[in-house]
């Protein structure tokens, strides 16, 4: 039965897999430190205790944890792997992208991989430039893989148990600087949703932002400081990114007609160049030229006010914004 | 039984052989890589698994599908990207996969198979199928990471892998010799706390018994095996390859070691018939040249199905 729990993003995610492992019975939870330690971010504590040999700690050793994760799966498990930060899948990005992804289509269905893999990324401050990339677009540029990035503690629930649902491999990618944040009501027990979908967190008519991730709050704040200016925003969070709703944003900027998009990731070749590619290929007419806003195309410093220099403000929001709408005034 | 085996060995040659031509003539195109004289490996290694067990091969991977009971029919039709090949044309030569005969594919990414078995075996720990992983790869794969990290994965958790190095001498193009400082590669896994065997491959008995007791091993959950066979690939490392590398004599002399050469050698000194030596031979490139008509008789596979099977 659902019910109202007030959770902060550890715990809403603490709860998909405890939820997903009480009920799933072929579903694993292995990763480095997850078991005994119950995770350097304390996501996983508990589980171990609670669902035992299905709960396990790993070598440091990536590319055996998800190529294992790719066998157990063509094999009637259901792994959830947790790498602990984005940045060290680069060294198993061969058991992703070659295998994973390869194996439903090469063998015609006859072999899957149903297997989440939990990791977290972006800046926090200090954080090292190994510790503070955002690559979602390495892993949207490689068909066969789903990607979802939630955000708040109700998302990071519904969105978890819907990945680990699904059949098909699934990359779900949280933000570190966000799991202890504040506690929010969170229903959990409800019916596991499918994969996909966005949530409209402002409802405008001047412009559209399209984000996702950890910057979306950055962004919101920019909207509502406009808001006062009689400013209306349109912000759509992409919470899944494959499969990404183009259609929502299509139908949003033609009623716009102005378009930004935001997101942590390097501006070249990030997935905000994807999003203005299709709303171009659409035809969709545009007041203005479309705007993105990411990282500066940089490595990442660990200074915070270096690294702060780089990566979009909430000023930087705003700003773009005003000159959008201002552009597309006439 | 020795027959039997001469006849699975020269199933393994003749269909290379066979794959070889078509790929000269045109209905086979890409890259293929041929395993003639390492048969005995997969053949031995093969008849000692269970329905149950998991095998992951590598590139160099027909000889194996066939000795696991893939019909050969669908290997040639998969090379020809028919719609009866095991995956439809998606896998081709390096890269496909037959789960229902137990054949859990060849893998184009040197050592990528390694972890893979690890998983198979992993979920062998929880559904009661006391299953046992055999990953195949060559001596080169042995310097690849994931291969190193898959064998302490293996061995830290227990699990019932066993991993098999046909070390035929060339790390691809290159002498195994040159891109190691420590020649027997066995030692690798022995360090990691696996029980390891050299063989010499070429010897079906020596293949059978190890990989008997690794499998045996495996199913009583006693953890990971590592096998390094020692045999010889006598051909190419790819069709076309010009093999320039190779030091003078050296075929010649692998061509007398190599195990279909050393079987008929016994039989013949066992006192089998010349004959029934011989109808191995001829039966097995009948099998497979009815094989590989059938195969290019099938239909294409359709491109209007391409972009099928992405998703779930």
């Amino acid at each position: 039965m659902p019910e109202i729990v007030k959770l902060n993003v550890g715990g809403a995610v603490n709860a998909a897999l405890a939820r997903a492992l009480d009920e799933m019975p072929e579903t694993l939870l292995y990763g480095e430190d997850v078991a005994l330690p119950g995770g350097v971010f304390g996501v996983t504590r508990g589980l171990q205790k609670r669902f035992g040999d299905r709960v396990f700690d790993t070598p440091i050793s990536e590319t055996a944890m998800l190529g294992a994760a790719v066998g157990a799966a063509s094999f009637g498990r259901r792994p959830i792997v947790e790498i602990m930060w984005i940045d060290f899948s680069l060294v198993a990005f061969d058991q992703i992208v070659n295998q994973a992804a390869n194996v439903r289509y090469v063998s015609e269905g006859r072999t899957t991989a149903p297997l989440t893999i939990r990791t977290q990324q972006g800046n926090a401050p200090g954080a090292c430039a190994q510790h503070s990339q955002n690559l979602e677009a390495l892993l949207l540029h490689v068909p066969g893989i789903r990607v979802a990035m939630p955000r708040t503690p109700q998302d990071s629930y519904d969105v978890l148990l819907a990945a680990i649902a699904s059949d098909d491999p699934t990359v779900v990618i949280e933000n570190r600087t966000l799991y202890a944040g504040s506690k929010e009501a969170v229903e959990i027990g409800g019916p596991v949703q499918p994969i996909g979908g966005h949530r409209r967190r402002r409802t405008g008519s001047d412009a559209t932002v399209v984000c996702w991730g950890a910057i979306t709050a950055k962004v919101l704040d920019a909207v509502d400081r406009l808001e006062g200016e009689g400013v209306s925003v349109d912000v759509i969070e992409a919470v899944w990114l494959n499969p990404f709703d183009t259609e929502v944003v299509l139908e949003s900027a033609a009623r716009t007609g102005r378009l930004l998009v935001v997101h942590e990731a390097a501006r070249t070749g990030g997935f905000g160049a994807e999003v203005l590619a299709r709303v171009a290929e659409s035809g969709v007419p545009l007041r203005t030229a479309p705007r993105r806003l990411g990282l500066a195309d940089s490595r990442i410093p660990s200074a915070p006010q270096l690294a702060a220099a780089l990566l979009p403000q909430t000023n930087d929001v705003e700003t773009a914004l005003r000159e959008l709408v201002a552009g597309g005034a006439a | 039984m020795k027959l039997d085996d001469l006849l699975s060995m020269w199933r393994i040659r003749a269909l290379e052989e066979k794959i070889r031509d078509l790929r000269l003539e045109g209905p086979i195109v890409g890259s293929v890589h041929l395993a003639n004289g390492q048969e005995s490996v997969a053949v031995g290694a093969c008849s000692q698994l269970r329905p149950q067990d998991a095998l992951y091969a590598t590139y160099r991977g027909h000889g194996w599908a066939v000795a696991r009971g893939v019909p050969p029919r669908e290997i040639f039709a998969e090379l020809m990207g028919r719609v009866t090949g095991v995956n439809g044309g998606r896998g081709g030569s390096a890269h496909f996969s037959a789960p229902q005969h137990g054949f859990h594919g060849e893998n184009s990414i040197v050592g990528a198979g390694a972890p893979i078995a690890v998983g198979a075996a992993l979920a062998g720990k929880y559904d009661g199928s006391r299953r046992a992983a055999m990953t195949v790869f060559g001596d080169g794969a042995i310097n690849q990471g994931a291969v190193a990290e898959a064998m302490n994965f293996a061995a830290a958790l227990g699990l019932g892998v066993v991993f098999v190095c046909e070390n035929n001498r060339y790390s691809e193009l290159t002498p195994i010799d040159d891109m190691v400082a420590e020649p027997d590669l066995s030692r690798r896994a022995s360090a990691l706390g696996i029980p390891a065997v050299r063989i010499d491959g070429n010897d079906l008995a020596q293949v059978r018994t190890a990989t008997r007791l690794a499998v045996e091993a495996a199913a009583a959950g006693r953890g990971p095996s590592f096998i390094e066979a020692h045999t010889q690939r006598i051909v190419g490392h790819y069709i076309g390859d010009s093999e320039q590398y190779r030091p003078a004599g050296e075929l010649e002399r692998d061509l007398v070691v190599e195990p279909i050469a050393r079987l008929t050698r016994e039989l013949l000194a066992d006192g089998v018939p010349t004959e029934s030596v011989e109808r191995c031979e001829r039966r097995a490139r009948e099998e497979m040249e009815t094989a590989a008509a059938a195969a290019l008789r099938d239909p294409l596979a359709d491109p209007a199905t391409a972009k099928e099977h992405l998703y779930a």
